[in-house]
């Protein structure tokens, strides 16, 4: 009997958990909960991503990808214990999706030599590899984001702001919080006024906020929201009939599930994006045919092709070429943590490996180093058609203030190895 | 004079807001005077309410993820849509069915058990409609529309222009959503004061032991009660899924209905609506005025300290009727 039990225990964990030699991502995603609805798109695009991998190529340098799912609720303790929970399964690199989640997994990760990467959120001075050894959060971060964000309204001001009005709506969390130094610098360079607006999670009531701003008139509304609170916020400018051409959200803020709900009135809202938009790309016919027709896309594929399954879809696309690079530096197919940290410090994602990927133009370049864990930090911007139902980039992609963003980033990364008695490493 | 002007058009924005908080805290209210359970699945109810009305009207099949999973079929809709009053209507007759299983299944097992077990009951109740929705009707956001309309109320910011010099905003949404919460409580009164079924619900509410001694169905009181707060919860479904698009954060509504609670009392329906003004005014013109010293974002703290305050000099809320018990 105690035979029979060992032999179903060996055969229950041969069957669950990863042979060693597969490359192990895990999924840390939510698909329940309040924000169940954005991240279940999320998830999907990761999930399918790598299945295209595994059926087309057989995996990456001949490895198969594992990609087991934990549903973290978006809520931060359970993101932590699904870190714990496959952090020894040959777990490589994790990508929680919620920024509450990262601040708790960077002191974690340090420790446990695992790769954390957080493309466009986070923490923000993860940029700086010097200190942030472990963490990469290219393309793009929150200070760029509102750098890119003013850039495009300085273009469409000819080049001025002086005595404009923009008030700022954003989560009242650490999230929502992390563009106000960048934005309230900004406007001391550029003579702009800065209201901040910020709102009580999730945000289902902003009536104060709203009637606030149709008392001040702004000239623009810059939103950093997630879940409920954009489609409220989208709503309520419908409803004092703010010009939609003039709000305009993070990337977090900019989906099908912010604008759909309020209908027509949406039309015109623009949002920033650090990747493009549609399935006017040709991987999506190798995602027809390796993974929907098959029927092996997550969730049945429903959701291919929307913004946040793009994205990612693309967050998937930076780490297989991230292990690419690993194995291609070591020499080895099945790589360690440590040397997929190696990989994404030397990863080099050119336009003409974007053509090749099946995704031409579909991203910035990637270029990063021991120091530079961020990228460019180029962003666009892209416009609501409610009619025709689909996202338009409106804007090339630009590159943020760096004159501004630098020395931030270099007072809160320093402020962060004082604080964890870290040694910036020499780069 | 401006501040005045503006605190003026926040005051009347506070109390519509607040109706939409009394819309909710209505749902705990009935149930509580009723059977003495915190129902803490309200605001689940009025998500899995809004879900089911939304699913009825697109024509959506329910559990089509799970046949389409287990069949290899490829069903989402039956290829018809049902105008909204029919879809209210059916939703209504769910929202029965619902409390007939609810009674049946779990408050059945539970009678003469501290109300302790039954609000925990209710947990599980609401950890299991969660999924229940998402299973029968799928996890997107998403849009309703029963045709209420909603916007700047042009009327009445033509008028104010006019007096004031400044168009105040107010909502057609609130309007209505005042209108028909209006109604709601009148037909509540009414039921509860003048028909025979809502004498046996008072019956109960007042002793249970004595209403069964007297011949009182207390499963079909119970059939009854969890019947009209799953049709109030449709209603503050209809009401904030329309603002955001129905989604699991309209279950969350129930936060906003808790201060509301404590402030008015959990036995008086009166005194959901006034508690429920209250913090919706109370909580706007705090923000207005202490807001962007301390800020901003103070209306959920507000709300809460106010209820606090009310917990300690009187714990029986505005309305509620005051426990004394004898040792």
């Amino acid at each position: 009997m105690k035979l029979t039990f060992t032999a179903f225990a060996a055969a229950t964990l041969m069957a669950t958990a990863p042979a060693m030699a597969d490359l192990v991502v895990p999924n840390l995603s939510y698909r329940t909960g309040a924000y169940g609805a954005n991240g279940t798109q999320y998830a999907d695009g990761f999930n399918d991503y790598f299945t295209l991998l595994n059926e087309r190529d057989g995996g990456i340098g001949g490895e198969k990808i594992k990609v087991p799912e934990c549903e973290t609720a978006y809520n931060t303790e359970k993101g932590v214990e699904c870190y714990e929970a496959t952090k020894d399964t040959g777990a490589l690199v994790y990508n929680p999706l919620s920024t509450g989640i990262t601040y708790q997994l960077i002191p974690k990760v340090a420790v446990d030599k695992k790769v954390l990467y957080t493309p466009g959120y986070g923490r923000t001075s993860a940029k700086n590899g010097k200190v942030f050894e472990w963490v990469f959060n290219a393309p793009a971060n929150y200070w760029d984001g509102a750098s890119v964000a003013i850039k495009y309204l300085l273009d469409q001001n000819g080049g001025d702001l002086n005595g404009k009005k923009i008030a700022l709506v954003y989560h009242n969390s650490a999230y929502g919080k992390e563009p106000v130094r960048t934005l309230q610098d900004l406007a001391e360079k550029h003579g702009f006024t800065l209201s901040e607006l910020p709102v009580d999670a999730p945000g289902q009531e902003q009536k104060s906020q709203w009637l606030q701003i149709r008392r001040e008139q702004p000239d623009y509304v810059i939103m950093w929201g997630w879940g409920v609170m954009n489609q409220v916020a989208i709503q309520e400018a419908a409803n004092i009939r703010f010009p939609m051409e003039n709000f305009i959200g993070i990337w977090w803020s900019g989906s099908e599930v912010d604008v759909v709900p309020v209908g027509a009135k949406a039309n015109g809202y623009k949002a920033l994006t650090f990747h493009g938009v549609g399935q006017d790309y040709p991987v999506y016919d190798d995602l027809q045919e390796y993974v929907i027709e098959p029927g092996k896309a997550s969730q049945g594929g429903e959701h291919v092709g929307s913004v946040l399954y793009s994205r990612g879809m693309y967050a998937a696309l930076v780490i297989s070429e991230a292990i690419r690079k690993a194995q291609e530096i070591a020499g080895v197919s099945a790589i360690s943590p440590e040397q997929l940290r190696e990989g994404f410090e030397q990863l080099d994602i050119t336009p003409e490996r974007l053509e090749e990927l099946g995704l031409p133009d579909f991203g910035p370049e990637i270029k990063l180093s021991c120091d530079n864990h961020g990228g460019s930090g180029m962003a666009r911007m892209q416009q609501w058609d409610a009619e025709g139902g689909k996202w338009s980039l409106i804007s090339e992609f630009t590159e943020p203030d760096q004159e501004i963003l630098a020395p931030l980033i270099a007072e809160d990364s320093d402020a962060y190895a004082k604080e964890a008695g870290i040694t910036p490493r020499d780069c | 004079m401006d501040q005045m002007i503006f605190a003026a058009e926040i005051f009347l924005n506070g109390l519509m807001t607040g109706v939409m908080y009394a819309l909710v805290a209505l749902g705990f209210v009935l149930i509580f005077k009723a059977s003495g359970v915190f129902n803490y699945a309200q605001g689940v109810l009025a998500l899995f309410a809004a879900l089911t009305l939304v699913g009825i009207q697109q024509g959506q099949v329910p559990f089509a993820h799970m046949i389409n999973a287990v069949f290899g079929t490829h069903v989402e809709h039956f290829g018809w849509t049902v105008p909204s009053v029919l879809a209210i209507i059916l939703t209504g007759a769910v929202m029965v069915l619902l409390a007939f299983l609810i009674e049946k299944l779990v408050l059945q097992h539970l009678v003469g058990q501290a109300p302790i077990i039954l609000f925990m009951a209710t947990i599980g109740l609401a950890y299991f409609l969660e999924g229940l929705g998402d299973v029968m009707w799928g996890a997107n956001i998403k849009n309703l529309d029963v045709g209420l309309p909603q916007g700047i109320s042009e009327s009445i910011e033509g008028v104010t222009a006019n007096w004031f010099g400044y168009g105040f905003f107010i909502d057609r949404l609130d309007i209505w959503a005042t209108v028909i919460a209006a109604l709601l409580v009148a037909a509540l009164v009414a039921f509860a004061q003048y028909t025979k079924q809502g004498r046996a619900m008072r019956a109960v509410a007042d002793d249970h032991q004595a209403a069964l001694s007297v011949g009182i169905s207390l499963r079909f009181i119970w059939v009854m009660v969890w019947s009209i707060a799953g049709f109030v919860a449709l209603v503050a479904g209809i009401m904030w899924g329309t603002k955001s698009g129905v989604q699991f954060s309209l279950s969350l509504i129930a936060l906003k209905a808790l201060p509301v609670l404590m402030l008015g009392g959990f036995t008086s329906i009166p005194g959901a609506i006034v508690g429920g003004l209250i913090i919706g005014v109370g909580e706007k013109l705090f923000e207005f005025f202490i807001g962007p010293m301390v800020g901003g974002a103070t209306e959920n703290w507000f709300a809460y300290v106010l209820a606090l305050l009310f917990l300690v000099f009187r714990p029986q809320g505005l309305f509620g009727e005051r426990i004394i018990e004898r040792v």
